[in-house]
C-alpha cells in the first residue's frame, strides 16, 4: 500500500470517523482515500473550501470528544497554524498530518524535512506543544497513528505525523493492528450535549485574566512535563560499539542505514540514532551516546534544522556535523557515506 | 539472491508504475522485504515516468534506486539519462522499438527487445512493459515465474479482469524473445 493509503486507513482502524481537509501534493491521497473509505464506515469525509475552514472544522469535531484528522502539504500547513494554537488552548485531542514538500513559499512538490522548526516549534502562537511523530516506513506510518491519536487523548494535546513526499508516494506491505487495539480514553470534558444530567461543559481559548490564563498554562506546562518524561520515542541501529552516531529521522534516517551499512564493510564504527517522537525529543538517546561516541553527524532533508535539538542535548561535550540536501533533493547514500569518511578520517 | 534494485522508467502512459507494481507484489508473494517508489509530479503529467522497485532479503533502507541492478528503459530520454548508473554485471533491457541507441557499455547485459512492436503484431495494445518484464524474468529469475502470475492476478483491477490473460501471454512472448 501507499504511504499516504496506509495512514489514512490506520486512522479509520484507529477510530477516526472525521476527516476535513483540503488538496495539495503530495498528501492528496489521503484525502481521496478518505473521500472513498469514510461513507462506507459511517464517517464523515469533508473537503473543506480552505485548509483555514478544515483546522476550524478539526477543533470543532475535536471539542465533542471524537477522533478527528486533517492533512495537508508544507504550505497547507503553514495556514492551519491559527486553528492549531486554538486546538492546542483548548486542550483539544487531535490527529494533523503534514505530508512535507520543498519549501519555503508555494516551494515545490518533491520531498523535504524542512518543516521541522515548522512544527516543533512555530505552528501556532503562544506557550503551547504540540506531540511530533515522524515515522521512516509505511508499516510505522500506521502504527504511529494508533499511537499518536492515544498519546494526544491521554494527555490533551494535539500529535502531528510528519512525513515526507517519499515516505506518502512509496509502496511497502503493511498489516494493520486490530481495531480493537485502538483504546477509547474517557473524555469527560467532551462538549457533546449533557440532556440536563450534568453541567455543562465548555471548551474555550479565551482568557482575559492574565492570572487565569497563567494558570492554565502552568497546569498544561506539567503535563507537557510528563510527556517528556514518558513519550521519547527513538529507535537506534548498530551504536553498540559506534564512536560515530548518525542522527536522522524519516527518510533521511533509511539513506542513512544505507551509508552506515557501507561504512561498517570498510570497518568504521558507525551508528544511528533514529528519533521516532522529535517532540518529545529523544533526549536520553542522545545523552547517553554524548558519553560514548567521538561525535556527531545529523542528516537531514533541510538546511539543519533538527540539529539544533541535538547540539542543546550534546551542549558542546562532543562537535556535532551536519550533511544535508534540501529543495526536494534526496540525499544519497553515496553522499552520506562521504560525510561519515570525511569525519572519521576514511578507511581503516 | 539478497537484494536486486530496479529502475524502470520511460513516458508516462506506457505503464511503468504497473509493471514496477507487478514487480513489487511478485517479492511480496515470496514474503520478502519489498518497496515500490514511483516519480511523481510535473512528469506524471505526460513526460517522463520512472519508478524505484527494491525486493531484498533483508531491510530496505533508501528506497530510491541510484544504481540499478537492472534498467528498463522505454524511450531513448531514459537510456540516455540512466544506462551510465547501471551497476557492472547489472542488465538493462530496452524496447528497441522506441530507443534508438546501441549500448557501448561491455560491463553489462543489455538486451534489445522491440516490446511496442511485438505488442501491436501479437494483439497485446499496451502491453509492451509486460513483455519487458517477461525478458527481465528470464534472464535474471529473482523471483519465480509463479509468483509473477499471482502478482498479476493481485495488480490487475477486477474491471480490466479480461486482461489477466493477455499479460500472461505478454510475460511468455516476452521470456521467449
Amino acid at each position: 500500500m501507499k504511504g499516504n493509503e496506509a495512514l489514512a486507513e490506520a486512522a479509520i482502524r484507529a477510530g477516526c470517523r472525521h476527516y476535513f481537509g483540503y488538496p495539495i501534493t503530495p498528501q492528496t491521497e489521503i484525502a481521496a482515500y478518505m473521500a472513498k473509505r469514510m461513507p462506507k464506515v459511517g464517517g464523515t469525509f469533508l473537503q473543506a473550501e480552505s485548509e483555514v475552514a478544515a483546522i476550524n472544522m478539526v477543533l470543532g469535531a475535536a471539542a465533542a470528544g471524537v477522533r478527528a484528522m486533517t492533512s495537508s502539504s508544507s504550505p497547507g500547513i503553514s495556514l492551519k497554524s491559527e486553528g492549531i494554537s486554538y486546538i492546542a488552548a483548548c486542550d483539544l485531542p487531535c490527529l494533523i498530518v503534514d505530508v512535507m514538500r520543498g519549501g519555503p513559499g508555494l516551494g515545490g512538490i518533491q520531498p523535504s524535512q524542512a518543516d521541522y522548526w515548522q512544527v516543533t516549534r512555530g505552528l501556532g502562537h503562544g506557550d503551547k506543544q504540540l506531540l511530533v511523530f515522524a515515522p521512516s516506513t509505511v508499516q510505522e506510518m500506521v502504527d504511529t497513528v494508533f499511537n499518536a491519536y492515544h498519546k494526544a487523548d491521554t494527555y490533551r494535546i494535539p500529535a502531528v505525523i510528519l512525513a515526507d513526499g517519499m515516505l506518502g508516494q512509496m509502496m511497502e506491505p503493511v498489516s494493520f493492528p486490530d481495531e480493537d487495539k485502538a483504546e477509547a480514553i474517557e473524555k469527560p470534558w467532551a462538549t457533546n450535549g449533557h440532556k440536563g444530567k450534568r453541567t455543562h461543559n465548555i471548551v474555550n481559548s479565551l482568557l482575559l485574566k492574565p492570572e487565569q490564563l497563567e494558570q492554565t498554562v502552568f497546569e498544561r506546562a506539567k503535563r507537557y512535563e510528563q510527556v517528556k518524561q514518558n513519550e521519547q520515542l527513538w529507535e537506534e541501529y548498530r551504536m553498540e560499539d559506534a564512536t560515530l552516531a548518525v542522527v536522522a529521522y524519516g527518510a533521511s534516517a533509511r539513506i542513512a542505514m544505507n551509508a552506515i551499512d557501507a561504512a561498517r564493510e570498510s570497518g568504521l564504527q558507525v551508528g544511528l540514532i533514529r528519533p521516532i517522537s522529535l517532540w518529545p525529543f529523544p533526549e536520553k538517546a542522545i545523552e547517553a551516546a554524548a558519553g560514548k561516541v567521538q561525535g556527531f553527524l545529523c542528516v537531514e532533508m533541510s538546511m539543519g534544522q533538527m540539529i539544533e535539538d541535538v547540539r542543546l542535548v550534546v551542549s558542546g561535550r562532543k562537535p556535532v556535523a551536519f550533511y544535508g540536501r534540501t529543495g526536494g533533493i534526496i540525499p544519497t547514500p553515496d553522499e552520506v557515506l562521504c560525510e561519515i569518511k570525511k569525519l572519521m578520517g576514511g578507511e581503516r | 539472491m539478497a537484494a536486486t534494485n530496479i529502475l524502470l522508467a520511460g513516458f508516462g502512459g506506457q505503464g511503468i508504475l504497473f509493471a514496477g507494481k507487478v514487480l513489487a507484489y511478485a517479492g511480496l508473494m515470496e514474503e520478502r522485504q519489498v518497496s515500490w517508489l514511483p516519480s511523481y509530479g510535473p512528469e506524471m503529467r505526460g513526460g517522463t515516468a520512472n519508478c524505484s522497485v527494491c525486493i531484498s532479503d533483508h531491510p530496505i533502507g533508501s528506497p530510491l534506486v541510484l544504481a540499478p541492478d537492472i534498467l528498463v528503459a522505454m524511450n531513448t530520454p531514459s537510456y540516455d539519462k540512466f544506462i551510465d548508473a547501471v551497476v557492472p554485471g547489472g542488465l538493462a533491457i530496452l524496447d528497441s522499438a522506441l530507443v534508438d541507441r546501441r549500448c557501448e557499455r561491455e560491463d553489462i547485459t543489455v538486451c534489445y527487445v522491440p516490446a511496442t512492436s511485438l505488442s501491436k503484431e501479437q494483439g497485446l495494445d499496451g502491453l509492451a512493459n509486460i513483455i519487458l518484464i517477461g525478458k527481465m524474468i528470464a534472464e535474471r529469475p529473482f523471483v519465480s515465474n509463479e509468483s509473477i502470475d499471482k502478482a498479476i492476478d493481485k495488480c490487475v483491477p477486477a474491471r480490466k479482469a479480461h486482461l489477466i490473460d493477455a499479460n500472461k501471454r505478454a510475460i511468455a512472448l516476452g521470456a521467449a524473445q
